[in-house]
Parts: C-alpha cells; structure tokens; sequence
C-alpha cells in the first residue's frame, strides 16, 4: 500500500548552490501528486531527495526531514533500504542494457540475493502486468535484451522494475518526456492504475499531463515551492500570481 | 564528391592497416608451413644436426607461462581499474596508480625481465616458469588496467543510478551491473594485452630462461614459443631456421585461437542491445 510523506524544511545543495530552500509538502499515501515548474526550478532535485539519490553525488547535501509512512528516511535508515521502499523512473529510459527483459525486471530482487526461481517468476510477471507491458514482451521474455525495446516499452519495463522490488511510494521524473504521444499516454494511464496500490510523485514539464494524472500538484521556481493545492485549485484557481503567470504560459 | 573522397581514403587506410598483417601471414605460411608436421607438435628439439624434433614442450610451455600470467595480469588489472572509475574517482591515489600504470605500460620489455630477475629469480637462486608468468601477469597489468578504466567511464551515469535506486548497494551495483555492462570491452582490453605478451621474448630470457626437455614444473625454466624462435632464429643452421618459421607461424595462429576462444566463451550469456 502506498504511504504518505511529509516533507518538512527540506534543504538541498550541490556544492555552494542552494537548490532547494525551506520544502514543507504533505503528500497523502495512494495518490498521485505532480511536481510541475520551469527547468531548474529544483522539482528534480526534490523527488532525488526522496530516496536520498541526491546524496550519490559527492558534493551533493540536504537538511531537513522526509518522513515517508512515518519513517525520518534521514534519521533512521540506510539509502539502501529507503531506495527499496520509494521505487525511482527516471527521464530516459535505462533498462540494463546486458540483461535479458526477465532479468531487467528481477534485477532488484536478485541483485539484493534473492533466489528462489518460482517466486522471481512470479513476480516478474506480476510486475509487467502491472507495467501493462506483459502482452508484448510474454514471448521474448529471456531471449530479447531490455535495451532492444522500443523506447515506451523500455520506460514501462523501467517501471515494472521499480515495481518487482515492492515499494510504496513511485517517484517519476519526467518518465514520458523522452516518449512520443502514444507510449504518453499508456505511462498516463499506468499512472492511474498504479496509485491504487502506490503513493505516485511524478515531475512534469507537462501541465496537461499534471492536471490529467494527479489529484494534487506543487508548483516550484527557483528553488522554492511556491504553491501547492489539489490540481483542480492550481490549475483554475491559483491563489499566488507567480503560479498563474507560469500555467498561462507567460514564463517558463 | 567529398563523400565520395572520404570513402575512398578510408578504404584506402584500411588496405594500409591490413596489408602489413596479410603479408607476415602469408610470409609465415610460405615458409613455414613446409617444416609443419606432427612431429612438430609432438617432439621436443633435436641437437643439431639430428633430423626432426619440434617444439611441444614451447607450445606447452608458452601456453603455461600465459596462463600463469594472466592469472596474475587480469584480476590485477581488472580489480586496479574498476578502483580508477568506480571507487577512487578524482582522488590522489587513482590519480597516482593512473600514472604508475602509463609508465609501466612504457617500460621496456627487457628492463622488466631484468626487474623480475632480482625480484624473483635472485631471491629463489632459479631461473623458474613461475618467474616468467610473474614478468609477463606484471606486463599485462597497465593495459587491462587503463582498458577496464575506459570501458567502465563508458557505462552511461543513468545505468548506475537505475542499480542504485533500486536499492542495490554501490559494491554490488559495480560488480554487477556496471562491469558486466562494460565486459565486452573489458574483455577485449584482456585479449589485447595477453596477445601483446604471448609474443614477448625479451622479459623471459631472464626469468624462464628455456628448456630443451618437456619440464612443466613452475619451479624450474620452462621453454617458450617466442624463446625457442629467437634461439632457432640466431642459430647458423637451415633447420633450425625453418623450425623458427614454423614456430612463429604456430605462435600467431595459437594467439588467434585462444583470443577467438575466449570472445565466443564470454559472449555466451550477455545479451546485446539493440540500442
């Protein structure tokens, strides 16, 4: 089940620049929340402190706390274990590109010493059918490589990947901005599957898509959130002028 | 007509790249096929002016020196590279390692026979086949070193962070993931640096020193193809001439097997991309 995450004066830097400054967000657990704003607005850089990918850089540093179904991912575990429990999509698709499609999706599993062929089996189905990839890859599972997909295909196998491991909370970074409208629209409604079972924080470049997939959205620039509602408040009624200026295109 | 151009001086240099190796291996095969016989792969070397014999205990020989060295050169080298792009990126002890390799990879094949001479023969009062893998493991290091350096620089970042978000700890996402992502090359940098000592005479006249009889003790001399040719080779008489052709055509071909060996034995299993 997806948990909820409270985000409190989230502070992030690489190197001396300040790129995330004071973040206080409360995202309900099995709903689908978008990050949206210009480039560098700092939306990337917040979903990274998520799962605490933000430290794998070495000049990287955050303050603050993300509690995540209660858990201070800061104070009280390892990377390792918060990066099995918030599953990451990233913007281009990155299947491992020596491995099989079956061993895309099981790399998880097997890569933290799991074994048991059944069960991998198992999950590995479960996993692209919820990808809603299943169909198209059943025959070829072991035979054809992850990176000789097609480009849609290659996302939703990145996401029945993140999906094998079990998490609870899916963080999507731009995961259809590499994508042509077609394989768009099935991550979208992917989307609207996945939050059923799983806390979903997409950021997007795409306005149409937050208001289509999320319940609620988050507006950032410069580093900062600026406003933050249900998506039906952001996008009719906006109560800061920065936020309507960007969501009726008159920056960014 | 530019492209046209561009076409023709690549076709061109390619024809000046392969001609020189086509034309050793014809070279080799007219005048050494001739003394080829099975008596070759059987015999041991002959005194002179006793008809027959052959290099069997070379071709073992070599083939031991080699596997002993690789022992040595490959998980040196692979294990010093993948500290140089994974573990020790940026830092002053890559920084140091990365030189000391480009240097070693400069050092002259003979001053590293001699190195190995008062650093193992010496010591042990023998000359020894072990001596000579050692010469031959320590040659191969800096180009499997620097090669598994490239290839793993070459693994795209988001490769890494996909092992990494999936909760897999950073020293099984290296092992894993990325070196296995970077075999092909890596693989190649291998065959690349045994090719280039299994041709090396220079560092075993010191060490392995040769022998005419069929040894395959690690602590004593053992013969070698390079060894043997470069004996035969000085030598006044026709025979051994010709024994020292058929012994170099033997020793490129052997190189070519095992290299083609290994390439088909390790790409079983990793799958190709189509990307």
């Amino acid at each position: 089940m997806g948990v909820g995450i409270e985000v409190s004066n989230l502070n992030a830097w690489y190197g001396t620049n300040h790129s995330l400054q004071d973040i206080n967000l409360n995202m309900p657990g099995n709903h689908a929340t978008a990050l949206i704003g210009p480039s560098g607005c700092g939306k990337s850089t917040f979903v990274r402190c998520l799962n605490r990918m933000h430290e794998t850089n070495p000049i990287a540093r955050v303050t603050g706390s993300v509690l995540i179904g209660g858990l201070d991912i800061y104070a009280d575990a390892k990377p390792v274990e918060i990066r099995r429990r918030v599953g990451m999509v990233f913007q281009r698709p990155n299947p491992f590109p020596t491995m099989s499609i079956y061993d895309n999706v099981a790399a998880g599993l097997k890569l933290n010493g799991y074994s048991n062929h059944r069960v991998l089996d198992d999950i590995v189905e479960k996993s692209l059918r919820n990808s809603a990839l299943w169909d198209e890859v059943k025959d070829d599972l072991k035979k054809k490589s992850g990176a000789s997909l097609s480009g849609g295909q290659q996302q939703r196998l990145c996401i029945a990947r993140a999906l094998a491991v079990d998490p609870e909370v899916l963080l999507m970074d731009e995961p259809a901005s590499a994508l042509d409208p077609v394989s768009t629209s099935k991550i979208e409604d992917l989307i609207f599957q996945l939050k059923t079972q799983y806390t979903i924080v997409i950021v997007t470049h795409n306005m149409q898509q937050a208001a289509r997939v999320a319940e609620n959205t988050g507006f950032f620039l410069n580093g900062r959130m600026v406003e933050y509602d249900t998506t039906h408040k952001i996008f009719t009624n906006p109560s800061d002028k920065r936020t309507e200026d960007y969501i009726t295109g008159r920056f960014g | 007509m530019t492209d046209h151009a561009a076409t023709f001086i690549a076709i061109l240099s390619t024809v000046v790249v392969v001609t020189p190796l086509v034309a050793v291996f014809i070279y080799l095969v007219y005048r050494g096929a001739s003394s080829l016989s099975l008596d070759f792969f059987t015999q041991v070397p002959k005194p002179v002016g006793v008809a027959g014999g052959g290099m069997a205990n070379a071709i073992v020989g070599s083939a031991i020196l080699l596997g002993l060295g690789s022992l040595i050169g490959v998980p040196m080298g692979i294990a010093g590279g993948i500290f140089l792009a994974e573990f020790g990126r940026g830092t002053k002890l890559a920084n140091a390692i990365r030189f000391t390799a480009d240097v070693l990879n400069g050092v002259p094949s003979i001053v590293m026979g001699i190195a190995i001479y008062s650093l193992v023969v010496v010591p042990q009062g023998h000359f020894s086949a072990f001596s000579g893998g050692v010469a031959l493991g320590v040659m191969m290091i800096p180009t499997v070193c620097r090669t598994t350096e490239e290839m793993l620089l070459m693994v795209p970042n988001a490769v890494r962070e996909a092992a990494l978000a999936l909760g897999v700890p950073n020293w099984r996402s290296v092992l894993s993931i990325t070196v296995k992502t970077a075999s092909p090359g890596i693989i190649t940098g291998c065959m690349l640096a045994f090719a280039r000592v299994a041709g090396e005479t220079a560092p075993l006249i010191f060490t392995a020193f040769g022998n005419v009889g069929r040894s395959m003790r690690l602590d004593e001399p053992i013969a070698a193809l390079p060894l043997q040719i470069w004996i035969y080779a000085q030598s006044p008489y026709d025979e051994w001439h010709r024994l020292a052709w058929a012994g170099a055509l033997v020793l490129i071909v052997l190189i070519v097997l095992a290299v083609s060996l290994v390439r088909y034995v390790t790409s079983r299993g990793v799958m190709k991309g189509a990307s």
